[in-house]
């Protein structure tokens, strides 16, 4: 089991527990779940949690997230939703009345704010906040720039395509092409990636080819920073 | 109302000529009238895949320059009903693709025709962009290999930006992929991408999956679109993706490696 915290920012900012669960029917699952409180009982007390059910393929009824529920509340832990559930799961688990939460990164690092909901047109520039936000897939061969703010692309950047800003970068899908965010010098701007596959990145003229980015950052979320003039590559959405 | 089909890819050799002669025969077997044209002016072939350039006396560029009307151009199919083959100039360029005239002649064919299937030369230039300018739907024709969904991915980027629809700011053009020289023992060797990661990498609806076959290359010989040979599994794959692109569910099949034999089939399934 490993726990994690995830973040949501929505009106207010709220912290929940996610709990990995593998076999609910395994005798060693109560067990081990025990433990876990016993080493630091007062950090439990009363806290909201959600499950992540990548690892459970066996809790599928309504019986087995009742039960949930109940070996967290001895524990002193209240279920409030579950993650990464499958079709099946997720009927089960609205009928007990979980919500259903965005699945997070493996690793268990920390999430940013949820993603905001796609908008139709693929290339409006919202004049208030002049954020650009691209919706459709950003193909090889096309480049855009977010003059003077941030860009959101809410799916992948192939490789061969090349984003823009001069403020910060974030993908919402997979990271293939470059990314050059603080285009026009902002060396606190910084790209995320909920799959990090980049061919380039740069943030302030400073940059890193994807020979030159250590493997075990690819094909995983991260975020890209410039810290001491230098690039980092964050995994996750760590603190950096 | 007619619907202009591009046949596309970006990349050459990948199968587009071979596909449009297939779907515009499949299409034309399910009793749609349709008209296949070349696009690839100075490198004429689809007339050879569909076995009748011994009939060519007028082209395309002779009809956009006015020195022929469609009729005199249009040459009918002989084994196929309501089949219509529009041969390309072997002795001009591109260039000669005049956006009026095209204009014109695409006009024109819509009055008579219910499927038009533009057959796209390759690269990202003049003639491709032009074939594809008045596209409703586009069969995105890839290999599974990296150079072509590259150079797909390319393509559908600008079917996004430069085809009339995108101009005139309509619907978009429909996408829709197509997996060609699909080869599932080389994907189990990890030789060649499989379908999940292309269609991971384009995120393109997939119409069909044509299996790498030698019928393909002994059908473009002789002439014959390979989905009138029911004996090749690109031919039958090919009609299942026909039959898809009109709206019937059909199974994805060349997905695992064929069976051959008996004993070799068991240890297939066994292993799969």
């Amino acid at each position: 089991m490993s726990t994690m915290t995830a973040s949501r920012v929505q009106g207010g900012i709220f912290t929940l527990m996610v709990v990995r669960i593998g076999d609910v029917h395994d005798p060693a699952f109560g067990r081990d779940l025990e433990e876990q409180v016993a080493r630091s009982p007062g950090f439990f007390a009363g806290a909201p949690v959600v499950i992540d059910l990548r690892d459970c393929v066996d809790c599928t009824s309504v019986a087995d997230f009742t039960a949930l529920k109940q070996v967290l509340r001895r524990h002193g832990m209240v279920l409030v939703g579950v993650q990464n559930a499958n079709p099946v799961q997720l009927r089960a688990a609205s009928a007990v009345d979980l919500a259903a939460f965005n699945g997070g990164q493996a690793n268990g690092n920390r999430r940013a704010a949820p993603e905001r909901p796609v908008s139709d047109s693929a290339a409006s520039a919202a004049s208030a906040s002049r954020t650009r936000l691209i919706s459709q897939p950003v193909r090889s061969g096309t480049q855009i720039y977010a003059r003077g703010g941030d860009l959101v692309v809410t799916a992948s950047v192939s490789a061969g395509a090349e984003i823009i800003a001069d403020g910060y970068i974030h993908v919402y899908g997979a990271l293939r092409g470059r990314a050059i965010a603080g285009a026009a010098g902002d060396m606190s701007a910084r790209i995320f990636a909920q799959r990090f596959e980049a061919e380039l990145v740069s943030i302030a003229g400073r940059y890193l080819v994807n020979d030159a980015i250590a493997p075990e950052h690819l094909n995983q979320a991260a975020q890209v920073a410039l810290i001491d003039d230098r690039l980092v590559i964050l995994p996750g959405w760590g603190r950096g | 109302m007619a619907k202009v089909i591009v046949v596309t890819s970006g990349k050459g050799g990948v199968g587009k000529t071979t596909t449009s002669a297939a779907f515009a025969a499949g299409l034309a077997l399910r009793g749609h009238k349709t008209v296949v044209i070349d696009f690839d002016v100075g490198l004429r072939n689809l007339d050879l895949v569909m076995g009748c350039e011994r009939r060519v006396v007028f082209d395309f560029i002779n009809v956009i320059n006015g020195d022929a009307n469609l009729n005199q151009a249009l040459i009918r199919d002989k084994r196929i009903d309501n089949l219509y083959i529009f041969p390309t100039s072997q002795t001009r360029d591109k260039e000669a693709l005049k956006r009026d005239g095209v204009d014109r002649v695409m006009a024109e064919l819509k009055k008579d025709f219910d499927y038009i299937i533009c057959d796209s030369p390759a690269g990202i230039e003049h003639g491709a962009l032009t074939a594809l300018y008045h596209a409703d739907a586009a069969v995105i024709v890839t290999n599974p290999e990296v150079s072509s969904v590259r150079d797909s991915d390319r393509i559908i980027g600008i079917l996004a930006s430069k085809s009339r629809r995108a101009e005139k700011r309509e619907k978009p053009v429909e996408e829709h992929l197509l997996l060609t020289r699909y080869s599932p023992d080389r994907v189990q060797k990890g030789e060649m991408l499989s379908v999940e990661d292309v269609k991971e990498i384009l995120s393109v609806p997939l119409l069909g999956i044509i299996p790498e076959s030698e019928t393909v290359l002994k059908a473009s010989n002789t002439g014959m679109p390979v989905i009138l040979d029911p004996g090749s599994p690109a031919g039958r794959a090919y009609e299942d993706a026909v039959a898809r692109f009109v709206g019937e569910q059909r199974e994805m099949r060349f997905q695992l490696p064929e069976r051959r034999g008996f004993l070799r089939g068991w240890f297939g399934r066994a292993a799969s």
